[in-house]
């Protein structure tokens, strides 16, 4: 029998993101078995616990769009070795960021006020649990140090299994003709 | 940033064998991109004989169709030791060019991530994705980040013409649209207004709109930006992405040398 070998702790997040990234990383399908013998799992979606220990690694997808975000963000860059910028959303702002040249007043007052087919009194939450908005949605790269970028709306499932198996074996991750994609 | 040692090697190795090979005067038009031999055409520029060669060069404002432009630096190379945008370069027997150097490179990743940073180049929602020379050019690179803090300028589109779209949060200010438009189609339906960071693409016309101007689906204006600013309607999706230009093959197996490089006029230079 070979010695145990030290797995790798890894937490991933998704802040202003739609999920798109960790679904594409769970398209890595079986070869999940093969990573779970390499890795364990901190803080993530996948294993629902909510603060992030000491890792090695740290996948973030999305970028910041409120101060819960930040936030998060920040508790990753200190609890992580390694951190990564998993898909557009985290490395540009993506989507998200299509609000910023809009007034996010307007936007809140459009949404929640003026529209059409709103109930009656409908208004502006307001509730000290909701975390504060940010004035514009900005990549991670801006807040924290970010050592690796991966992009991709979402990135291939192929080029997230590409990307780990490379860190994980001590290899600089390169994607490549086919796996890098900014699309 | 240093040269890596073997890049400094096979140019000292190049240099030995010119200075003791004798040529005869016909085979004098040569000269050598990172040490290899390269053979051209009094008149021909450098990135006319590297790309006539066979020798990849990322260029965005060049168009072998159109007189180079040397606005977009990105065909950088380095010529006797000066850096010196290729394009506009005549090239002159015995020169001594690096291209495909770390050091060149690394310049060429920035320019590209200044350029990603001060438009909005949001990919996965332009029709241009995969046809884009921009992006390709990133892919072929290795560009990974913005790396910068980005500008998210606000640059509202022009969809007033029936047929063509405008979409200035991708525009690079390459002018080959400019150029197009006054040299082939002689309408001069585009023009660069403002300076340094406020410089930007308008269209010549009174209302500032492209409704408003003579310009057709059939220009030549229409077909050459690199970008995805100039587009066509009703057009979406038409190739799948995935089965676009650049997804089958990257830009560098899919050079301009195939395409006929028309010699530049004496005058100028
Ligand atoms: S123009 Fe090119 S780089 Fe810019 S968003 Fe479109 S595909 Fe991406
Ligand atoms: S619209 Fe396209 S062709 Fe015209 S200047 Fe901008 S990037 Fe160049
Ligand atoms: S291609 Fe030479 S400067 Fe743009």
């Amino acid at each position: 029998m070979t010695a145990p070998i030290r797995k790798l702790r890894v937490a991933t997040t998704s802040l202003a993101g739609c999920f798109g990234c960790h679904m594409s990383f769970l398209d890595i399908d079986e070869r999940i078995l093969k990573l779970v013998e390499l890795v364990e799992f901190d803080r993530s979606p996948i294993t629902d616990i909510k603060q992030c220990g000491p890792c090695d690694l740290g996948l973030i997808e999305g970028g910041v769009c409120n101060a819960e975000n930040v936030h998060v963000l920040r508790e990753f860059r200190k609890q992580c070795k390694i951190l990564v910028a998993l898909g557009a959303c985290a490395v540009n702002g993506g989507l998200p960021a299509q609000r910023n040249r809009l007034d996010l007043r307007d936007i809140l007052e459009e949404v929640y006020v003026t529209e059409d087919g709103l109930a009656r009194g409908s208004k502006i939450p307001n509730d000290p649990e909701l975390p504060l908005l940010l004035d514009k949605v900005r990549p991670i790269h801006e807040v924290v140090r970010i050592d690796y970028f991966l992009p991709g709306c979402p990135p291939p499932a192929d080029a997230i299994w590409k990307f780990l198996t490379d860190l994980i074996a001590g290899r600089t991750p390169v994607l490549g003709h086919g796996l890098l994609h900014y699309d | 940033m240093k040269t890596s040692n073997s890049e400094v090697s096979a140019q000292a190795n190049a240099r030995g064998a010119r200075a003791k090979a004798a040529r005869p005067a016909e085979a004098n038009n040569v000269f050598t991109i990172d040490g290899r031999e390269i053979p051209f055409e009094p008149g021909q520029t450098v990135m006319q004989a590297a790309l006539t060669a066979g020798v990849f060069v990322p260029h965005l404002c060049y168009h072998p169709e159109f007189r180079p432009h040397g606005s977009c630096k990105l065909c950088t190379m380095k010529v006797n030791g000066r850096p010196t945008t290729s394009c506009t370069l005549p090239a002159a027997p015995g020169m001594e060019v690096e291209n495909n150097t770390t050091e060149i490179n690394d310049k060429r990743r920035l320019l590209i991530q200044m350029l990603l940073v001060e438009g909005n180049h949001f990919c996965p929602s332009c029709e241009k994705s995969g046809n884009c020379k921009l992006q390709a050019l990133g892919y072929a690179l290795g560009v990974m980040s913005p790396h910068f803090t980005l500008f998210y300028p606000v640059r509202p589109v022009d969809a007033s013409h029936p047929e063509m779209l405008l979409d200035f949060n991708r525009c690079i200010l390459c002018e080959l649209c400019i150029r197009a438009s006054a040299e082939v189609d002689k309408k001069n339906v585009f023009a660069l207004s403002g300076r340094g960071l406020k410089k930007h693409l308008i269209v010549n016309a009174e209302s500032g709109r492209l409704a408003d101007t003579d310009f057709a689906p059939t220009d030549k204006a229409a077909e050459v930006c690199p970008v995805g600013v100039i587009l066509r309607k009703r057009r979406g999706f038409a190739v799948p992405i995935g089965k676009r230009t650049y997804d089958l093959k990257p830009i560098n197996e899919q050079a301009d040398r195939f395409k006929p490089l028309t010699p530049l006029p004496k005058e100028e230079f």
